[in-house]
Protein backbone atom coordinates (compact mmCIF):
# COMPACT_ATOMS: atom_id res chain seq x y z
CA UNK A 1 0.00 0.00 0.00
CA UNK A 2 2.07 2.54 -1.67
CA UNK A 3 2.45 5.76 -3.47
CA UNK A 4 4.60 3.99 -5.87
CA UNK A 5 1.95 1.50 -5.99
CA UNK A 6 -0.78 3.82 -6.85
CA UNK A 7 0.57 5.39 -9.81
CA UNK A 8 1.94 2.47 -11.55
CA UNK A 9 -1.92 1.53 -11.69
CA UNK A 10 -2.72 4.82 -12.54
CA UNK A 11 -0.22 4.29 -15.84
CA UNK A 12 -1.39 0.64 -16.00
CA UNK A 13 -4.84 2.20 -16.41
CA UNK A 14 -4.24 5.33 -18.32
CA UNK A 15 -3.30 2.73 -20.84
CA UNK A 16 -5.63 0.97 -21.33
CA UNK A 17 -8.39 3.73 -21.15
CA UNK A 18 -6.67 6.03 -23.67
CA UNK A 19 -6.62 3.64 -26.42
CA UNK A 20 -9.78 1.97 -25.58
CA UNK A 21 -11.31 5.17 -26.22
CA UNK A 22 -9.45 5.79 -29.13
CA UNK A 23 -10.47 2.31 -30.36
CA UNK A 24 -13.84 3.31 -30.08
CA UNK A 25 -13.89 6.13 -32.59
CA UNK A 26 -13.96 3.43 -34.93
CA UNK A 27 -17.54 2.46 -33.47
CA UNK A 28 -19.96 2.95 -36.79
CA UNK A 29 -16.33 3.60 -39.24
CA UNK A 30 -14.99 0.22 -39.23
CA UNK A 31 -14.10 -1.02 -43.04
CA UNK A 32 -16.68 -4.14 -42.38
CA UNK A 33 -19.07 -4.52 -39.79
CA UNK A 34 -17.15 -7.69 -38.52
CA UNK A 35 -14.09 -5.72 -37.57
CA UNK A 36 -15.81 -2.26 -36.58
CA UNK A 37 -17.22 -4.97 -34.02
CA UNK A 38 -13.80 -6.61 -33.45
CA UNK A 39 -11.93 -3.32 -32.84
CA UNK A 40 -14.63 -1.98 -30.19
CA UNK A 41 -14.63 -5.54 -28.48
CA UNK A 42 -11.08 -4.64 -27.89
CA UNK A 43 -12.64 -1.11 -26.16
CA UNK A 44 -14.45 -3.05 -24.44
CA UNK A 45 -11.68 -5.39 -22.47
CA UNK A 46 -9.25 -2.39 -22.46
CA UNK A 47 -11.70 -0.39 -21.02
CA UNK A 48 -12.68 -3.61 -18.42
CA UNK A 49 -8.74 -3.60 -17.78
CA UNK A 50 -8.57 0.28 -17.20
CA UNK A 51 -11.32 -0.23 -14.35
CA UNK A 52 -9.74 -2.58 -12.70
CA UNK A 53 -6.68 -0.60 -12.51
CA UNK A 54 -8.52 2.28 -11.12
CA UNK A 55 -10.37 0.62 -8.63
CA UNK A 56 -7.60 -0.33 -6.92
CA UNK A 57 -5.97 2.82 -7.37
CA UNK A 58 -8.66 4.87 -5.23
CA UNK A 59 -9.33 1.70 -2.84
CA UNK A 60 -4.84 2.77 -2.26
CA UNK A 61 -5.71 6.37 -2.12
CA UNK A 62 -8.39 6.01 -0.01
CA UNK A 63 -6.23 4.52 2.46
CA UNK A 64 -3.37 6.73 2.61
CA UNK A 65 -2.53 8.56 5.29
CA UNK A 66 -2.35 12.31 5.13
CA UNK A 67 1.77 12.45 4.01
CA UNK A 68 0.64 9.82 1.97
CA UNK A 69 -2.20 11.78 0.11
CA UNK A 70 0.49 15.06 -0.24
CA UNK A 71 2.60 12.88 -2.05
CA UNK A 72 0.28 12.17 -4.62
CA UNK A 73 -1.68 15.14 -4.65
CA UNK A 74 -0.50 16.35 -8.19
CA UNK A 75 -2.67 13.47 -9.65
CA UNK A 76 -5.72 14.14 -7.60
CA UNK A 77 -8.44 15.59 -9.73
CA UNK A 78 -9.15 19.24 -8.73
CA UNK A 79 -13.00 18.79 -8.72
CA UNK A 80 -13.01 15.81 -6.82
CA UNK A 81 -11.48 17.82 -3.66
CA UNK A 82 -15.15 19.52 -3.42
CA UNK A 83 -17.08 16.79 -3.67
CA UNK A 84 -16.49 15.45 0.29
CA UNK A 85 -16.45 11.34 -0.58
CA UNK A 86 -14.26 8.82 -1.13
CA UNK A 87 -11.97 8.88 -4.52
CA UNK A 88 -13.92 6.71 -7.08
CA UNK A 89 -12.63 5.42 -10.43
CA UNK A 90 -14.94 7.70 -12.85
CA UNK A 91 -13.34 10.35 -11.06
CA UNK A 92 -9.75 8.91 -11.80
CA UNK A 93 -10.75 8.25 -15.30
CA UNK A 94 -13.07 11.90 -16.45
CA UNK A 95 -11.57 14.78 -13.79
CA UNK A 96 -8.30 14.27 -14.64
CA UNK A 97 -6.24 16.98 -16.49
CA UNK A 98 -3.70 16.18 -19.13
CA UNK A 99 -0.45 16.51 -17.29
CA UNK A 100 -2.15 13.93 -14.77
CA UNK A 101 -2.24 11.00 -17.27
CA UNK A 102 0.36 9.04 -17.33
CA UNK A 103 -0.05 7.04 -20.33
CA UNK A 104 1.98 6.28 -23.19
CA UNK A 105 2.41 8.47 -26.41
CA UNK A 106 1.25 5.92 -28.72
CA UNK A 107 -1.97 5.17 -26.92
CA UNK A 108 -2.91 9.03 -27.28
CA UNK A 109 -1.90 9.22 -31.35
CA UNK A 110 -4.57 9.84 -33.46
CA UNK A 111 -6.58 6.73 -34.78
CA UNK A 112 -5.74 7.39 -38.30
CA UNK A 113 -6.21 5.11 -41.25
CA UNK A 114 -7.27 1.65 -40.51
CA UNK A 115 -3.34 0.58 -41.05
CA UNK A 116 -2.72 3.05 -38.64
CA UNK A 117 -5.07 1.50 -35.99
CA UNK A 118 -4.34 -1.86 -36.35
CA UNK A 119 -0.37 -0.88 -36.00
CA UNK A 120 -0.46 0.75 -33.25
CA UNK A 121 -2.84 -2.22 -31.54
CA UNK A 122 -0.10 -4.63 -32.74
CA UNK A 123 2.80 -2.52 -31.02
CA UNK A 124 0.69 -2.38 -27.91
CA UNK A 125 -0.74 -5.55 -27.91
CA UNK A 126 2.83 -7.03 -27.67
CA UNK A 127 3.46 -4.94 -24.87
CA UNK A 128 1.03 -5.71 -22.73
CA UNK A 129 1.63 -9.16 -23.75
CA UNK A 130 4.91 -9.43 -22.02
CA UNK A 131 4.26 -7.12 -19.78
CA UNK A 132 1.39 -8.65 -17.93
CA UNK A 133 3.33 -12.47 -18.15
CA UNK A 134 5.49 -10.82 -15.75
CA UNK A 135 3.11 -9.15 -13.48
CA UNK A 136 0.60 -11.69 -13.23
CA UNK A 137 4.36 -13.29 -10.98
CA UNK A 138 4.01 -9.58 -9.21
CA UNK A 139 4.57 -9.16 -5.37
CA UNK A 140 1.20 -7.03 -5.18
CA UNK A 141 -1.02 -9.56 -5.81
CA UNK A 142 -4.33 -7.32 -6.79
CA UNK A 143 -1.84 -6.30 -9.63
CA UNK A 144 -1.13 -9.49 -10.09
CA UNK A 145 -4.85 -10.71 -10.10
CA UNK A 146 -5.73 -8.26 -12.67
CA UNK A 147 -2.57 -9.80 -15.45
CA UNK A 148 -3.68 -12.91 -14.72
CA UNK A 149 -7.25 -11.90 -16.07
CA UNK A 150 -6.14 -9.52 -18.47
CA UNK A 151 -3.33 -11.59 -20.56
CA UNK A 152 -6.13 -14.08 -21.52
CA UNK A 153 -7.44 -11.09 -23.12
CA UNK A 154 -4.58 -9.28 -25.05
CA UNK A 155 -4.00 -12.40 -26.38
CA UNK A 156 -6.78 -12.16 -29.04
CA UNK A 157 -5.91 -8.71 -29.29
CA UNK A 158 -2.13 -9.64 -30.76
CA UNK A 159 -3.96 -12.44 -32.34
CA UNK A 160 -5.88 -10.45 -34.51
CA UNK A 161 -4.01 -7.36 -34.64
CA UNK A 162 -1.11 -9.51 -35.87
CA UNK A 163 -3.06 -11.05 -38.74
CA UNK A 164 -3.75 -7.53 -39.76
CA UNK A 165 -0.64 -6.55 -39.97
CA UNK A 166 0.56 -9.26 -42.07
CA UNK A 167 -2.83 -9.60 -44.26
CA UNK A 168 -1.85 -5.30 -45.13
CA UNK A 169 1.76 -5.58 -44.99
CA UNK A 170 1.75 -8.37 -47.40
CA UNK A 171 -1.26 -7.10 -49.56
CA UNK A 172 -1.68 -5.17 -52.21
CA UNK A 173 0.23 -2.14 -53.09
CA UNK A 174 -1.87 0.33 -51.88
CA UNK A 175 -1.98 -1.43 -48.24
CA UNK A 176 1.58 -2.23 -48.08
CA UNK A 177 2.07 1.88 -49.06
CA UNK A 178 0.10 2.03 -45.95
CA UNK A 179 1.64 -0.15 -43.52
CA UNK A 180 4.64 1.52 -44.73
CA UNK A 181 3.40 4.47 -43.75
CA UNK A 182 1.91 3.59 -40.72
CA UNK A 183 5.29 2.35 -39.29
CA UNK A 184 7.17 5.23 -40.38
CA UNK A 185 4.78 7.71 -37.85
CA UNK A 186 4.88 5.63 -35.75
CA UNK A 187 8.21 3.77 -34.87
CA UNK A 188 9.45 6.04 -32.81
CA UNK A 189 6.69 6.26 -29.98
CA UNK A 190 7.35 2.53 -29.19
CA UNK A 191 10.70 3.08 -27.26
CA UNK A 192 8.62 4.66 -24.65
CA UNK A 193 7.58 1.38 -22.97
CA UNK A 194 10.67 0.02 -22.49
CA UNK A 195 11.92 3.47 -20.72
CA UNK A 196 12.14 2.95 -16.65
CA UNK A 197 9.77 5.45 -14.77
CA UNK A 198 10.45 5.67 -10.82
CA UNK A 199 6.87 3.92 -9.80
CA UNK A 200 6.96 1.22 -11.74
CA UNK A 201 6.92 -1.96 -9.76
CA UNK A 202 8.85 -4.14 -12.57
CA UNK A 203 11.66 -3.63 -15.23
CA UNK A 204 10.38 -2.95 -18.64
CA UNK A 205 13.71 -2.98 -20.01
CA UNK A 206 13.81 -6.48 -19.68
CA UNK A 207 10.69 -7.23 -22.30
CA UNK A 208 12.36 -5.32 -24.74
CA UNK A 209 13.87 -8.10 -26.32
CA UNK A 210 11.10 -10.35 -26.06
CA UNK A 211 8.76 -7.88 -27.87
CA UNK A 212 11.03 -6.93 -30.52
CA UNK A 213 11.07 -10.43 -31.81
CA UNK A 214 7.56 -10.74 -31.82
CA UNK A 215 7.55 -7.16 -33.65
CA UNK A 216 10.59 -8.48 -35.81
CA UNK A 217 9.05 -12.12 -36.63
CA UNK A 218 5.57 -10.74 -37.73
CA UNK A 219 6.96 -7.40 -39.94
CA UNK A 220 8.87 -9.86 -41.57
CA UNK A 221 5.76 -12.25 -42.54
CA UNK A 222 4.04 -8.87 -43.49
CA UNK A 223 7.28 -8.27 -45.93
CA UNK A 224 7.92 -4.99 -43.86
CA UNK A 225 11.35 -3.97 -42.28
CA UNK A 226 11.99 -3.47 -38.87
CA UNK A 227 12.68 0.72 -39.01
CA UNK A 228 16.20 1.46 -38.25
CA UNK A 229 15.35 4.81 -36.48
CA UNK A 230 16.53 4.78 -33.26
CA UNK A 231 15.50 7.81 -31.67
CA UNK A 232 12.72 8.08 -29.34
CA UNK A 233 9.52 10.14 -28.13
CA UNK A 234 9.29 10.22 -24.70
CA UNK A 235 7.24 12.07 -22.03
CA UNK A 236 3.67 10.77 -21.57
CA UNK A 237 4.82 8.69 -18.55
CA UNK A 238 5.60 11.61 -16.70
CA UNK A 239 2.90 13.63 -17.93
CA UNK A 240 4.59 15.40 -20.60
CA UNK A 241 1.63 15.18 -23.52
CA UNK A 242 1.21 15.61 -27.03
CA UNK A 243 -1.43 18.25 -28.22
CA UNK A 244 -3.72 14.76 -29.40
CA UNK A 245 -4.32 14.38 -25.82
CA UNK A 246 -6.61 17.43 -24.79
CA UNK A 247 -8.58 16.81 -27.73
CA UNK A 248 -9.28 13.19 -26.95
CA UNK A 249 -10.04 14.04 -22.76
CA UNK A 250 -12.14 17.04 -24.19
CA UNK A 251 -14.57 14.49 -25.26
CA UNK A 252 -14.13 11.61 -23.20
CA UNK A 253 -15.19 13.98 -20.06
CA UNK A 254 -17.53 16.33 -21.58
CA UNK A 255 -20.50 14.94 -19.22
CA UNK A 256 -18.87 14.01 -16.34
CA UNK A 257 -17.91 17.70 -16.32
CA UNK A 258 -21.05 19.52 -17.17
CA UNK A 259 -23.20 17.24 -15.54
CA UNK A 260 -20.60 16.39 -11.87
CA UNK A 261 -21.24 12.91 -10.64
CA UNK A 262 -23.96 11.80 -13.11
CA UNK A 263 -25.14 8.23 -13.53
CA UNK A 264 -27.26 6.05 -15.59
CA UNK B 1 -29.45 -21.19 9.73
CA UNK B 2 -29.41 -21.03 5.81
CA UNK B 3 -27.90 -24.29 3.86
CA UNK B 4 -25.23 -22.89 1.75
CA UNK B 5 -27.17 -25.77 -1.04
CA UNK B 6 -30.37 -23.76 -0.81
CA UNK B 7 -28.33 -20.71 -2.36
CA UNK B 8 -26.71 -22.41 -4.80
CA UNK B 9 -29.95 -23.91 -5.84
CA UNK B 10 -31.76 -20.85 -6.11
CA UNK B 11 -28.39 -18.73 -8.13
CA UNK B 12 -29.37 -21.50 -10.70
CA UNK B 13 -32.37 -19.19 -11.45
CA UNK B 14 -30.06 -16.10 -11.88
CA UNK B 15 -29.52 -15.99 -15.75
CA UNK B 16 -26.74 -14.51 -17.89
CA UNK B 17 -28.74 -11.34 -19.42
CA UNK B 18 -26.48 -11.52 -22.67
CA UNK B 19 -27.14 -15.37 -23.09
CA UNK B 20 -30.43 -16.13 -21.62
CA UNK B 21 -30.21 -20.23 -21.38
CA UNK B 22 -27.27 -20.16 -19.19
CA UNK B 23 -27.70 -19.80 -15.56
CA UNK B 24 -24.53 -18.08 -13.52
CA UNK B 25 -23.84 -21.48 -12.39
CA UNK B 26 -23.94 -22.88 -15.59
CA UNK B 27 -21.36 -20.33 -16.39
CA UNK B 28 -18.66 -20.94 -13.41
CA UNK B 29 -18.43 -17.85 -12.23
CA UNK B 30 -19.68 -18.47 -9.00
CA UNK B 31 -16.89 -19.51 -6.98
CA UNK B 32 -17.91 -19.99 -3.25
CA UNK B 33 -21.40 -19.04 -1.64
CA UNK B 34 -20.91 -19.01 2.65
CA UNK B 35 -23.40 -18.43 4.83
CA UNK B 36 -23.53 -17.86 8.68
CA UNK B 37 -26.38 -17.62 10.34
CA UNK B 38 -28.70 -15.46 8.43
CA UNK B 39 -25.58 -13.70 6.14
CA UNK B 40 -24.82 -14.95 2.65
CA UNK B 41 -21.10 -14.12 0.98
CA UNK B 42 -20.92 -14.90 -2.53
CA UNK B 43 -17.72 -14.73 -4.68
CA UNK B 44 -18.23 -14.31 -8.33
CA UNK B 45 -15.32 -13.91 -11.17
CA UNK B 46 -16.03 -11.87 -14.03
CA UNK B 47 -15.67 -13.62 -17.51
CA UNK B 48 -14.10 -10.70 -19.47
CA UNK B 49 -12.50 -7.54 -17.57
CA UNK B 50 -14.96 -5.69 -19.97
CA UNK B 51 -18.15 -6.95 -19.79
CA UNK B 52 -21.31 -4.75 -18.87
CA UNK B 53 -23.26 -7.80 -18.08
CA UNK B 54 -20.79 -8.41 -14.69
CA UNK B 55 -22.67 -5.46 -13.00
CA UNK B 56 -26.00 -6.70 -13.95
CA UNK B 57 -25.35 -10.29 -12.57
CA UNK B 58 -24.56 -8.94 -9.50
CA UNK B 59 -27.36 -6.99 -9.19
CA UNK B 60 -29.66 -9.96 -10.14
CA UNK B 61 -28.08 -12.12 -7.57
CA UNK B 62 -28.99 -9.60 -4.57
CA UNK B 63 -32.47 -9.04 -6.13
CA UNK B 64 -33.29 -12.57 -6.56
CA UNK B 65 -32.04 -13.50 -3.10
CA UNK B 66 -34.34 -10.67 -1.70
CA UNK B 67 -36.95 -11.96 -3.59
CA UNK B 68 -36.73 -15.52 -1.57
CA UNK B 69 -36.97 -13.48 1.34
CA UNK B 70 -32.82 -13.22 2.02
CA UNK B 71 -32.08 -9.67 3.23
CA UNK B 72 -28.01 -10.06 4.55
CA UNK B 73 -26.38 -10.66 1.34
CA UNK B 74 -22.96 -9.69 0.40
CA UNK B 75 -21.90 -10.37 -3.19
CA UNK B 76 -17.70 -9.75 -4.20
CA UNK B 77 -15.91 -9.64 -7.30
CA UNK B 78 -12.18 -11.79 -7.29
CA UNK B 79 -10.03 -11.64 -10.29
CA UNK B 80 -7.93 -14.70 -9.87
CA UNK B 81 -8.14 -17.49 -10.60
CA UNK B 82 -9.11 -16.17 -13.88
CA UNK B 83 -12.16 -17.56 -15.53
CA UNK B 84 -12.21 -20.44 -18.21
CA UNK B 85 -14.59 -21.62 -20.43
CA UNK B 86 -13.36 -24.78 -18.81
CA UNK B 87 -15.80 -24.11 -16.35
CA UNK B 88 -18.66 -23.75 -17.80
CA UNK B 89 -20.76 -26.78 -16.62
CA UNK B 90 -21.59 -29.71 -19.17
CA UNK B 91 -25.62 -29.18 -18.58
CA UNK B 92 -24.49 -24.89 -19.94
CA UNK B 93 -22.61 -26.54 -22.54
CA UNK B 94 -25.92 -28.68 -23.88
CA UNK B 95 -28.01 -25.43 -23.16
CA UNK B 96 -25.86 -23.46 -25.38
CA UNK B 97 -25.46 -26.06 -28.38
CA UNK B 98 -30.06 -25.95 -27.70
CA UNK B 99 -30.16 -21.97 -27.91
CA UNK B 100 -27.63 -22.35 -31.47
CA UNK B 101 -24.38 -21.00 -29.65
CA UNK B 102 -21.65 -23.72 -30.27
CA UNK B 103 -20.20 -24.52 -27.02
CA UNK B 104 -16.42 -23.62 -26.37
CA UNK B 105 -13.88 -25.87 -27.28
CA UNK B 106 -11.42 -27.56 -24.03
CA UNK B 107 -9.12 -24.77 -23.15
CA UNK B 108 -5.63 -27.09 -23.86
CA UNK B 109 -6.65 -27.42 -27.52
CA UNK B 110 -6.76 -24.13 -28.79
CA UNK B 111 -6.21 -20.52 -27.13
CA UNK B 112 -2.73 -19.16 -28.28
CA UNK B 113 -1.56 -16.26 -29.80
CA UNK B 114 -0.37 -17.63 -32.70
CA UNK B 115 -1.83 -16.44 -36.12
CA UNK B 116 -4.11 -17.28 -38.60
CA UNK B 117 -5.12 -20.63 -36.83
CA UNK B 118 -8.21 -22.15 -37.69
CA UNK B 119 -9.69 -23.63 -34.50
CA UNK B 120 -12.52 -26.47 -35.43
CA UNK B 121 -15.96 -26.04 -34.42
CA UNK B 122 -19.08 -27.95 -34.97
CA UNK B 123 -21.95 -25.87 -36.35
CA UNK B 124 -24.40 -25.99 -33.54
CA UNK B 125 -27.31 -26.81 -35.98
CA UNK B 126 -26.75 -29.31 -38.32
CA UNK B 127 -23.55 -30.87 -37.13
CA UNK B 128 -21.19 -30.32 -39.56
CA UNK B 129 -17.77 -29.80 -39.29
CA UNK B 130 -16.98 -28.24 -42.10
CA UNK B 131 -17.40 -24.42 -41.22
CA UNK B 132 -15.21 -21.55 -41.12
CA UNK B 133 -14.18 -18.42 -38.68
CA UNK B 134 -15.93 -15.36 -39.87
CA UNK B 135 -14.10 -13.55 -36.89
CA UNK B 136 -12.71 -13.83 -33.45
CA UNK B 137 -14.93 -10.98 -31.93
CA UNK B 138 -18.80 -11.35 -31.91
CA UNK B 139 -21.75 -9.45 -30.38
CA UNK B 140 -20.88 -9.85 -26.71
CA UNK B 141 -17.30 -10.13 -25.40
CA UNK B 142 -17.58 -13.64 -25.00
CA UNK B 143 -18.40 -14.92 -28.30
CA UNK B 144 -16.55 -14.96 -32.01
CA UNK B 145 -18.84 -15.42 -35.52
CA UNK B 146 -18.23 -18.95 -37.69
CA UNK B 147 -20.23 -19.95 -40.60
CA UNK B 148 -21.68 -23.63 -41.80
CA UNK B 149 -20.58 -24.09 -44.98
CA UNK B 150 -22.62 -27.11 -45.43
CA UNK B 151 -26.23 -25.41 -44.00
CA UNK B 152 -24.77 -22.31 -44.85
CA UNK B 153 -25.46 -20.80 -41.72
CA UNK B 154 -23.84 -18.10 -39.54
CA UNK B 155 -23.52 -18.79 -35.79
CA UNK B 156 -22.06 -17.34 -32.80
CA UNK B 157 -18.73 -19.52 -31.08
CA UNK B 158 -18.46 -19.38 -27.33
CA UNK B 159 -14.71 -19.04 -27.91
CA UNK B 160 -12.74 -21.10 -25.34
CA UNK B 161 -11.16 -18.68 -22.85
Amino acid sequence: MNTQTFLYSLHLADNALILGQRNAEWTGHGPVLEQDIAITNISLDLLGQARNFYQYAAFLFNGFNEEQKKAVDQYIPRLWKKYNRELQEDDLAFLREEQQYLNLLITELPRGDWAQSVLRQFFFSAFQFYLYQQLQNNADQQLAAIAEKSIKEVTYHLRWSGEWVIRLGDGTNESNDRMKNALTDQWMFTGEMFMPEAYELLDVSTIKNSWTKKVDDILSQATLELPKQTWMQSGGKHGKHSEYLGYLLTEMQYLQRTFPNVTW
Amino acid sequence: MIEEQQIWNILEEVKDPEVPVLSVVDLGIVRSVKTANDKIDIIITPTYSGCPAMDVINMDIRLKLIEKGFRNITVQQQLSPAWTTDWLSEEGKKKLKAFGIAPPNPKQQFCSSEMFRQEAVQCPRCNSWHTELISQFGSTACKSMYRCLDCKEAFDYFKCH
